[in-house]
């Protein structure tokens, strides 16, 4: 078998309504490695996946998965979107939700399979809400959420994820069955890519760092990426002591 | 007689006349064709957008008419047209996407209406008809057109279900996810503008948004899945239509405002009474309780 595909971004550059959002950015994805993206509020965290998925159109730069552009391949993407971005009092139920996933799988006009219903319904026992497949979505604390949109990401199966956000509002629980999960994915050879919204312990998680503020300021493993002159690259002056800064 | 079998008699006396039938088939389909469409537009809080279509048709009416050409390829057409410069002024300049609905829908409706009332002066073409519906008039060509209307768009909404559900639910996931998005949308937009010209003579393009919006929404407080919203709304656009069509029949009221009225009226009490988020109906919740 062929080794599995890096992700390469090259030279990406983005604007968000006439500002530049990121600037020339150079990255490489490694599968099978839990990936973290750190940087103060406006850095372009969000927007980096958004660009390498073609959901924003780039003024320059190319994002390839193997051979080929990245946009060209979402059918091995799943990508959950901030809960901020989605509309909660819609008229759905986790199933309906997790099922999603499946759609591009199933086909145009084909209905889905007893075998995409087995992958939904193990996604949704791998993350702990199988007794609320029949709820409603608005019917759940936030945590719930966010693990019913993980298993809507896992019912994809795909090779490529990418999460924004995904801590923001969640309970211990949930923390922790998400982080499982991610341990998982990364040991199964696939690129987990996780937005977040804060430093902090989440950082320790982590087997790749990516610190960002409108340009790249630093990626790699934990102790390269935390120095103080990284730091204060990235926060700037105000911030005076982390934890767990080298 | 019976007060029991008095109605039913009442009910069934008036589709001897060819013209009552006629009206009683198209009152089902588009009954249940607005219900279905207008719950995408609920959802997706594009309300403003069913209006804006609603009125955009009417110049398009007016020239297919002048031209000698089918008046629902016209409005369709025109429905259309509106919603591409309405994306247009929208991507190409710092206007607001309400703002731009504003401007091209009052634009278009005003050509209408001068295009109409220039045009009926030597033709038999009546404004109100458009305006405010006439569902007790509608001929034997414009139920077939009606029909082939409500069944393309069945048909699209059924093949499309699973690819809408997603992305109206969550049009990024979607989109990130391989699905032709634009696509989609447009798709919406040709089963709004067939919806809204099929609903022309029933409602009138002023109030077709109350039986695009109201059914849905009503529906959408009693029921918790998509298809159900549209099952249910289904009904209560059908029930709406068919009672306003007799109310228009027995008390000569426009048939239009009539049948706005019974929805907004159904709508009134789900909302009062709806088991999970009626008003009335214990203590105060936002749809689904609350969402943390």
């Amino acid at each position: 078998m062929a080794p599995a595909p890096y992700i390469t971004i090259d030279h990406l550059s983005v604007n968000y309504r006439d500002v530049q959002a990121l600037r020339n950015i150079n990255l490489t994805l490694r599968p099978g490695k839990l990936v973290g993206v750190f940087g103060p509020n406006g850095a372009g965290k969000s927007t980096l996946i958004k660009a390498m998925l073609g959901l924003m159109p780039l003024v320059t730069g190319r994002v390839t998965y193997g051979e080929d552009t990245l946009a060209h391949q979402l059918d091995r993407v799943a990508y959950v979107p901030q809960r901020s971005q989605i509309d909660w009092t819609f008229p759905a139920t986790v199933w309906d939700v997790v099922m999603m996933g499946r759609v591009q799988k199933t086909g145009w006009f084909n209905r889905f399979s007893t075998a995409s219903r087995q992958i939904a319904q193990d996604a949704l026992n791998r993350v702990g809400m199988a007794d609320f497949r029949d709820r409603p979505i608005g019917a759940l604390s936030g945590g719930q959420q966010q693990r019913v949109f993980l298993a809507r990401a896992l019912a994809q199966e795909a090779d490529i994820f990418c999460f924004d956000e995904p801590f923001v509002g969640v309970d211990q629980k949930t923390e922790d069955v998400i982080y499982k999960i991610f341990r998982e994915l990364a040991a199964a050879g696939k690129i987990v890519l996780v937005v977040n919204h804060d430093l902090g312990e989440a950082i320790m998680n982590f087997d790749q760092l990516i610190l960002l503020n409108k340009e790249l300021i630093a990626t790699g493993p934990r102790d390269w990426v935390l120095t103080r002159d990284n730091m204060t690259r990235a926060y700037g002056g105000h911030v005076g002591f982390f934890s767990h800064v080298a | 007689m019976s007060p029991e079998l008095a109605l039913l008699n009442g009910l069934i006396e008036p589709l001897q006349y060819a013209f009552m039938q006629r009206s009683l088939a198209v009152a089902i389909m588009v009954g249940i064709i607005c219900s279905v469409v207008g719950s995408y537009l609920m959802v997706q809080r594009l309300a403003l957008l069913g209006d804006a279509i609603s009125h955009s048709v009417l110049p398009g009416l007016a020239i297919a008419f002048l031209l000698g050409v089918n008046i629902f390829i016209g409005a369709f057409i025109a429905g259309v047209l509106s919603t591409v410069i309405i994306g247009w002024i929208h991507t190409r300049s710092p206007i607001k996407e309400d703002a731009a609905m504003g401007i091209v829908f009052s634009a278009f409706f005003a050509l209408g209406i001068t295009l109409i009332t220039t045009i009926q002066k030597d033709n038999k073409i009546d404004l109100n008809h458009f305006l405010f519906g006439n569902i007790l008039g509608v001929t034997a060509g414009e139920v077939r057109d009606t029909a082939i209307i409500a069944a393309l768009v069945l048909l699209i909404v059924v093949l499309l279900y699973k690819e809408l559900l997603f992305y109206s639910f969550d049009p990024l996931g979607a989109k990130a996810s391989g699905l032709p998005t634009g696509l989609l949308q447009a798709g919406l937009m040709v089963l709004i503008a067939l919806t809204v010209v099929a609903s022309m003579k029933v409602v009138g393009v002023i109030l077709v948004l109350s039986l695009l919006i109201a059914p849905g929404a009503t529906a959408y407080l009693l029921a918790p899945r998509l298809h159900q919203v549209m099952l249910l709304g289904a009904g209560v656009g059908v029930f709406s239509s068919v009672s306003g069509m007799y109310l228009s029949y027995y008390l000569n009221l426009p048939s239009g405002p009539a049948i706005v009225m019974v929805v907004s009226t159904l709508f009134g009490l789900a909302f009062l009474f709806s088991p999970r988020h009626g008003v009335l109906m214990g203590p105060k919740r936002w749809p689904f309780g609350t969402s943390r």
